[in-house]
């Protein structure tokens, strides 16, 4: 009988807790519907690009699933490679072909190998086939499946711990009374955020420092580009990641129901920030991924570490993050208007 | 500097029918009453009776939804005037994690208190309150009354002209009770306005005058003896009740 109590007894206080419940129901069905999509993507299909290629070879390419585009000259192909809107192209150099692959992401090096394999086996037999050159414009063949998703994981850090961090303290602030006590002084609410953000700033720079050091370092993560701009580029991130915690605690009673936002803020940015390839997903799941600041951050970290690009090819994704925090530090200065009216 | 109010003169606080709505819930219903300047007013009242939304209102951080609350002849709520009123809540809202100096330095900044004059005034307060030995203890390791004693302390920090206390002495003992009512009646006479809300009844007792809550409604309005002698009784107790029962 006590059982059946407690039984009815947990059962009301989920009840009375609709957002709990709505959590244990709606987040792993928004999870795994996530991962589905995911995994259950088309394969990835290569865009090589081609130059003065012989006929014979374009057609046998042809019937692999790759997608052609021709170019008039190398230059212009590199520039195509440059701008990624090919993965990799060929050109016919002393009667052989010439590839040179993007090279940031192993995986679509590996589907454009075997293509190339392919297509040589099939166009002759004997062993003299058509080895062709390969070279890459970033990367390396050397490159591990670690340094193309390690510059993700930093930025993931930097956002999850951060966002989880300053929106437990800021709720705790809420719920001690304190969030009260500092409304009844002359402080204005937007600085209330902006000291949060100061503060925060501060310390979350020197938890990218320590992070990238680490991997760099240490776990030896490739590393071409300047760390001035990694530092940059993780120190916006967590500014995003506070003011979007920050904002999100008002929405919270308890640090648990703080935990709630991870499975529906956290992991979907996971997903979509470049862990998985997110050219094989649905056209409008990619368009998600534009509203992710994971998505601009994790984008940055891979042009600096992996292409060792510098901060003019940056500088839009660092935009994006800027308003993001700006839009997030303006509703901050919004909600608190609830616990004071000046 | 604000207001028309001098240090001599003291501020008042106008209180106008004032009705509070949360939603649908109407908290507050047609509050009309006076605190005098340099006077310690006392709101009495059960829990939920309205107390802390009252005074919310007259701290500067909740607006009427209807009806003006005026304090030192400023409507309410203004920025500028929350640096002159002091306001303690019922939860002490103190960083535990902190020490007391670290606490008090933190609000006395965020009153533009600083230097020798700060560090004189925060040795002052806890003096008051008779914790200048656990000054550099971390709060998580203070007692409950000693709490409610620190954020007494930070309420009277930057030496409000208005001081809005609620439940001041819940959890702390007897005899410290008397020497913070001993400070309160001080502070009173040189020109503080002291509001406080209470549900002991014999704390009303040393109130100047007292505002009676009951269900969002102010129930009477006088000095503890008229309030008695009006309904003829000899305890505040009695005479809550009695003006509880003529309109309840």
């Amino acid at each position: 009988m006590r059982v059946c109590a407690l039984v009815v007894r947990i059962w009301r206080q989920f009840l009375h807790d609709k957002r709990t419940l709505m959590l244990m129901l709606v987040a792993p069905i928004l999870i795994l519907t996530l991962v589905s999509l995911v995994f259950n993507g088309n394969t990835y299909k290569p865009k090589i690009g081609t130059v003065d290629v012989p006929a014979m070879v374009t057609q046998r390419l042809a019937q692999e699933d790759v997608s052609l585009v021709s170019y008039s000259s190398t230059n212009s192909a590199l520039e195509a490679l440059k701008t990624q809107t090919i993965d990799a192209y060929i050109s016919w150099q002393d009667g052989r072909p010439a590839v040179v692959l993007e090279g940031s992401d192993p995986s679509k090096n590996k589907a454009i190998l075997l293509d190339l394999q392919q297509m040589a086996e099939a166009s002759s037999p004997g062993p003299t086939g058509i080895q062709p050159k390969i070279t890459y414009l970033y990367g390396s063949a050397k490159m591990s499946s670690f340094d193309n998703f390690g510059p993700v994981l930093i930025g993931f850090f930097a956002f999850f711990f951060v966002f989880l961090v300053a929106g437990i303290s800021f709720l705790k602030e809420r719920t001690t009374g304190t969030l009260q006590r500092l409304v009844a002084t002359p402080i204005r609410r937007w600085e209330i955020v902006a000291g949060y953000v100061a503060g925060f700033g501060l310390f979350t720079t020197i938890q990218a420092i320590l992070i990238a050091w680490f991997c760099v370092d240490i776990l030896g993560m490739m590393m071409n580009g300047r760390l001035i701009n990694l530092l940059l580029i993780t120190l916006l991130l967590s500014i995003t990641a506070l003011t979007l915690g920050t904002f999100l605690s008002s929405f919270a009673n308890s640090e648990f129901q703080m935990m709630q936002f991870i499975p529906l803020v956290i992991v979907p940015q996971v997903f979509f920030s470049g862990l998985f390839n997110i050219d094989t997903m649905a056209v409008w799941l990619r368009w998600l991924s534009k509203i992710m600041p994971l998505y601009y951050g994790a984008d940055a970290m891979r042009n600096v570490m992996i292409r060792g690009k510098g901060f003019t090819d940056i500088v839009m994704d660092l935009a994006v993050l800027l308003a993001f925090s700006l839009v997030f530090m303006v509703l901050n200065v919004l909600t608190l208007r609830k616990y004071r009216h000046v | 500097m604000f207001g028309k109010g001098s240090r001599e003169e003291g501020w008042g606080i106008q209180v106008s029918h004032v009705d509070r709505k949360f939603g649908k819930r109407l908290v507050l219903q047609d509050i009309d009453f006076e605190v005098k300047p340099a006077e310690i007013f006392g709101l009495l009242g059960p829990s939920g009776s309205g107390k802390t939304t009252l005074v919310k209102l007259m701290a500067g951080i909740d607006r009427p939804t209807s009806g003006t609350v005026v304090v030192g002849g400023v409507q309410m709520p203004r920025l500028d005037m929350l640096g002159k009123i002091g306001y303690m809540a019922q939860s002490d809202a103190l960083y535990a994690e902190l020490t007391a100096k670290e606490n008090l330095d933190f609000f006395a900044s965020l009153f533009g208190l600083r230097g020798r004059g700060r560090r004189r005034r925060i040795e002052e307060v806890m003096e008051l309150v008779h914790l200048t030995d656990s000054m550099k203890k971390r709060v998580s390791t203070y007692s409950g009354g000693m709490k409610r004693r620190l954020s007494l302390a930070i309420a009277m920090l930057h030496r409000p002209r208005i001081l809005i206390l609620d439940e001041p002495t819940v959890g702390i003992d007897p005899a410290l009770r008397v020497s913070i009512w001993n400070e309160l009646r001080d502070m009173s006479q040189s020109g503080t306005t002291i509001l406080v809300t209470t549900h002991v009844m014999d704390e009303a007792e040393k109130c100047h005058r007292l505002g009676m809550l009951r269900d969002g409604r102010l129930i009477a309005v006088g000095t503890p003896g008229e309030l008695k002698a009006s309904t003829n009784v000899t305890t505040i107790e009695e005479a809550f009740l009695a003006f509880g029962g003529v309109r309840g």
